[in-house]
């Protein structure tokens, strides 16, 4: 049978490295699933992007880091340092003969599947600092883990407005959070382990805000903050992040059952505020990848189907700790987390631990959709003025709503324009990938990280829809931002770059009309194909 | 099957064939309604390079006339920019170009070298590397989602109606007229059927005796985060298509495509591969002043193509109130037109402004049955992973 050298097939994908076992994150999970599998005779690789550099901090990725890094984060043996002792199983992991290497970014996993056969396995794409490559895996396990849902209002892109998570690690494992004193929004067992824990780092907690009624997360959390002086103000939001060069205070207000801000508005003065509303896994290579990812509000919203092996759908990648489900327990103790790691590597060793130490999640303590709805209700569409939920792009929430065409087409006047999102709803709730098309909401280099969840949000407030039935917004490779220097650097074969087109590399397709012949028939399309000049591409 | 309030002319297919053609008709008066089984433009017609034009086609010149008005005819910004540069990196891709170009010359359409003055003025981001550069007074790029949309909202702006999230599962006949489009919601009576379902087109039209040959396959893009805006953003060349948006991004594509069957429930997965990396090599052979800039995705969208890479307009004989519509790989760019010649068959009969009887569909009655194998345009078997 004939091949057609222009497409892929007989091309060789080159792979710089093979491994076993590839696992994603050096958390309590991922460190457990390394060790595990190297003292059980795999060839294990364990990468974490952490610690980031201070320019990809700069650039919040892969959190939201809100510009709270002080000077220590440029420091990189000392954040490499810090990172490593801060964990003691990274050195146990080295002890083990795991294959450890920090600052190592996976920006995309790949496999055979529907839509793409002519890949050599799965192959995940793994960049340092200065170089970009490609590693073959039997089996991955990604332990990629939590961040934040983030919330905006008023000032929410100044300097000190930060995610938990990001704060939490540069606090506790950096000593390199910038702000002393901090407002923390949300009240979730993830919201008061975060204060508890900046507490311990010695940052100051200047209040927990809450628009709910009463806190949301567990009695005894609520307790031991408040005996350790914290202050709880239910029923508020946060109307404005004052400061100049940074977060100097915030403005607060309480708000009705509406979340619409009533009474005198009150300022507490803050050096950052973090934002602890919602807590969420890392889904973004598992999706990418196109392992079934659904909205688990016990999990902590998106996150992907596992079974009792914490296999996802597709068969040789598993998710264990954070991104495969955030709840309470769990976030408590991270022997559970630990144990989702053990298990990945038992099944992938063919081992059968019946169902007796399955993690199963806490049954939710309150309705995840609607709080999140309910925070993005009374700070965002409730904010007094208009500001950016998309900040790359500098999109407001009014412009998504009205699927306004982006400013720099200069279309803002014309009314023509005022088509509301109910425009595109056609016995399906909104598509956030088609808002973001219209909009750019979500479009922008920290790849919807900031915003995605406050859109959903805001798109099923609008569109009445539950807040479950917004489809995920996509993820597609590199999850992470990747310069082209880098990308460029994966090997290509030489079989593959001779026979490159710009498009199909059909002659027949730039033949003009009075050339084409009464009957097409690829014998005599073979006997006729002259070498043509005009054949390229849209043009 | 219940009967839900059909149209004169029903469109399977939302994508920019199945829209333009739509918005077409509305604006002609016509009772028209597109059904699309998921959202509008979500396969090819919202992955493509924005690339305007095919210079050998029929339809090239009425695409020339209609693009830069299109924005005042829909009502809705396309993002359309006039002009290509094509870009050799090495002499011998330069002297590819003035072959090229010559072509196009001859075809009555002017282009220019740029000289390297120009071509900082131009096109900053294009190295003083290069072997040269040829500006082309013609064609251009627009935004694939914008222009989606601006179809759909513009046909709705003239009465033509939208159903999406609906998959068209068969057809109801009588003796030779399709008079009904079976539906995942029912029944929709028709007068005229226009199938451009894409990929899709092949097997829709089988199962009406007359089947469009054509054969699906997966091509690559990636996208960088915004860079300074270029006076000119549509530029080809080192083996790449493409542009920098007007934020600034830029969006190529290029480089092998992969053969493909229909999926089972009709839905492409749509997966990009590590061939971005090698798309990010040649863009910045081309523009190594891009080098820091970091790509934020990369895509894939699944493209038809009919056994000569020609697109097919035409009435089935079979059911000749049935036009069937694929423009075979190149069908963003010529969408302005290839509406309007869609909307002439189903209306006149005939197209008013262009001969298209390059795309009849007999030109296929004697193909050879296996002309995949042959061509060799057949999916590859799959590897499975550990
Ligand atoms: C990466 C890439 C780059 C490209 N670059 C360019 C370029 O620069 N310039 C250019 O001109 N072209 C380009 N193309 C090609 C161009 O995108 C396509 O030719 C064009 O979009 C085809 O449009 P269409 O409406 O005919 O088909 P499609 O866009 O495939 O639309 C068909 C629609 O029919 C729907 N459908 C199918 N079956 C059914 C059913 N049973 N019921 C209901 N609905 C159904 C589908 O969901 C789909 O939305 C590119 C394509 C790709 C993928």
């Amino acid at each position: 049978m004939k091949i057609d050298e222009k497409s892929v097939a007989g091309k060789e994908l080159i792979l710089q490295e093979q491994t076993q076992l590839l696992v994603i994150g050096a958390g309590p999970a991922g460190l457990s699933a390394a060790i595990e599998g190297a003292g059980r005779g795999l060839s294990v690789v364990l990468i974490d992007e952490n610690p980031v550099p201070y320019k990809t901090m700069g650039d919040e990725v892969p959190l939201h880091y809100g510009q709270g890094m002080s000077g220590v984060a440029r420091n990189r043996n000392a954040m490499i340092e810090a990172f490593v002792t801060s964990e003691p199983l990274i050195q146990v992991a080295f002890d083990a003969g795991v294959d450890v290497r920090l600052g190592t970014a996976c920006w995309g996993l790949y496999a055979n599947g529907p839509g793409v056969h002519w890949l050599p396995g799965t192959v995940a794409g793994l960049a340092d600092e200065e170089r970009g490559w490609l590693i073959g895996a039997d089996y991955v396990i990604v332990a990629a883990g939590r961040r934040d849902m983030g919330l905006g209002f008023p000032g929410w892109e100044k300097p000190g407005v930060i995610g938990a998570t990001a704060a939490i690690t540069l606090a506790t494992r950096f000593g390199a959070l910038n702000p002393r004193r901090v407002v923390i929004l949300g009240t979730s067992a993830e919201a008061l382990t975060a204060a508890a824990a900046l507490r311990d780092a010695g940052i100051e907690i200047a209040a927990i805000v809450e628009q709910a009624a009463e806190p949301v997360g567990p009695d005894h959390l609520v307790t031991e903050l408040h005996a350790a002086g914290c202050e709880f103000l239910t029923h508020h939001v946060v109307r404005e992040a004052l400061g100049r060069a940074s977060v100097e205070g915030v403005l607060i207000a309480a708000v009705d059952k509406t979340g619409r801000a009533v009474g005198e508005e009150r300022r507490i003065d803050c050096e950052g505020v973090v934002l602890a509303v919602g807590t969420t896994p890392v889904v973004d290579l598992l999706a990418a990848l196109g392992c079934h990812i659904t909205f688990q509000p016990e999990r902590g919203g998106y996150a992907p189907k596992v079974d009792a092996d914490q296999r996802s759908s597709v068969h040789n990648i598993f998710a264990v700790g954070d991104c495969a489900g955030i709840w309470p327990a769990k976030s408590l103790d991270r022997s559970i987390a630990a144990g989702e790691g053990l298990r990945a590597v038992g099944a992938i060793l063919g081992e059968d631990f019946g169902s007796a130490e399955v993690s199963v999640p806490d049954r939710p303590a309150y309705d995840l959709s609607a709080y999140r709805m309910a925070w993005v209700r009374a700070s965002v569409i409730g904010a007094r003025g208009d500001f950016h939920v998309c900040q790359c792009e500098e999109v407001t929430a009014r412009e998504i709503l009205e699927l306004r065409p982006p400013r720099y087409l200069g279309w803002q006047t014309d009314r023509r324009n005022d088509r509301s999102l109910l425009s595109l709803l056609d016995e399906a709730p909104p598509n956030p990938d088609q808002v973001k098309r219209l909009t750019r909401a979500g479009m922008g280099p920290c790849q919807g990280r900031r915003c995605r969840e406050q859109i959903a949000a805001l798109l099923s407030l609008q569109a009445t829809a539950p807040l479950a039935d917004i489809p995920l917004a996509g993820y597609r490779t590199p999850v992470r931002p990747l310069p082209l220097a880098i990308a460029s650097q994966l090997r290509e074969s030489a079989d593959q770059a001779q026979h490159w087109e710009l498009w199909f590399g059909i002659p027949s397709q730039w033949q003009p009309p009075c050339e084409v012949p009464e009957f097409y028939t690829v014998a005599a399309d073979e006997a006729t194909i002259v070498v043509d000049d005009e054949r390229g591409g849209h043009d | 099957m219940t009967e839900i309030k059909g149209a004169s002319v029903v469109i399977v297919g939302g994508g920019v064939t199945g829209l333009s053609t739509a918005w077409w008709l509305a604006q002609s008066g016509v009772d028209v309604l597109v059904v699309e089984k998921g959202i509008v433009g979500w396969e090819a017609s919202g992955r493509n390079g924005g690339g305007c034009g095919h210079v050998t086609s029929p339809l090239y010149p009425e695409m020339l006339r209609l693009w830069p008005v299109m924005d005042e005819l829909l009502g809705y910004p396309t993002e359309f920019s006039a002009n290509r540069i094509q870009v050799a990196v090495t002499e011998e891709q330069l002297a590819v170009q003035k072959s090229s170009a010559a072509a196009v010359e001859r075809r009555g359409y002017r282009c220019e070298i740029l000289d390297s003055k120009q071509r900082r003025k131009l096109i900053p981001l294009v190295g003083d590397n290069v072997a040269g550069a040829y500006f082309y007074h013609f064609g251009g790029h627009a935004n694939p989602h914008r222009t989606v949309q601006g179809y759909a909202w513009g046909m709705q702006d003239h009465g033509g109606r939208l159903m999406q999230h609906c998959a068209v599962t068969g057809f109801r006949t009588e003796g030779e007229r399709v008079v009904g489009v079976e539906t995942e919601r029912g029944l929709l009576g028709c007068d005229q059927l226009v199938i451009a379902a894409g990929p899709h087109t092949g097997r829709l039209s089988a199962t009406l005796g007359q089947e469009v040959p054509m054969q699906s396959a997966r091509a690559e893009m990636i996208v960088t985060e915004p860079l300074p805006v270029m006076v000119y953003g549509g530029v080809d060349g080192n083996g790449l298509h493409g542009r920098q948006t007007l934020r600034g991004n830029l969006a190529f594509g290029g480089g092998p495509h992969e053969w493909l069957d229909l999926p089972q429930r009709g839905v492409f997965a749509n997966p990009s591969t590590p061939l971005m990396g090698h798309i990010g090599r040649r863009l910045i052979e081309m523009m190594p002043k891009a080098a820091h800039a970091r790509i934020i995705r990369s895509w894939a969208g699944v493209i038809e193509n009919t056994p000569d890479g020609r697109p097919v307009i035409d009435r089935l004989s079979t059911f000749p109130n049935v036009v069937v519509a694929t423009m075979s790989s190149v069908g963003f760019g010529l969408s302005p037109s290839s509406g309007r010649a869609i909307r002439d068959v189903v209306v006149d009969g005939t197209c008013s402004f262009a001969d298209i009887s390059s795309f009849r569909l007999a030109r296929f009655a004697r193909l050879e049955s296996d002309w995949r194998e042959l061509q060799g345009w057949v999916a590859l078997a799959m590897e499975e992973a550990a």
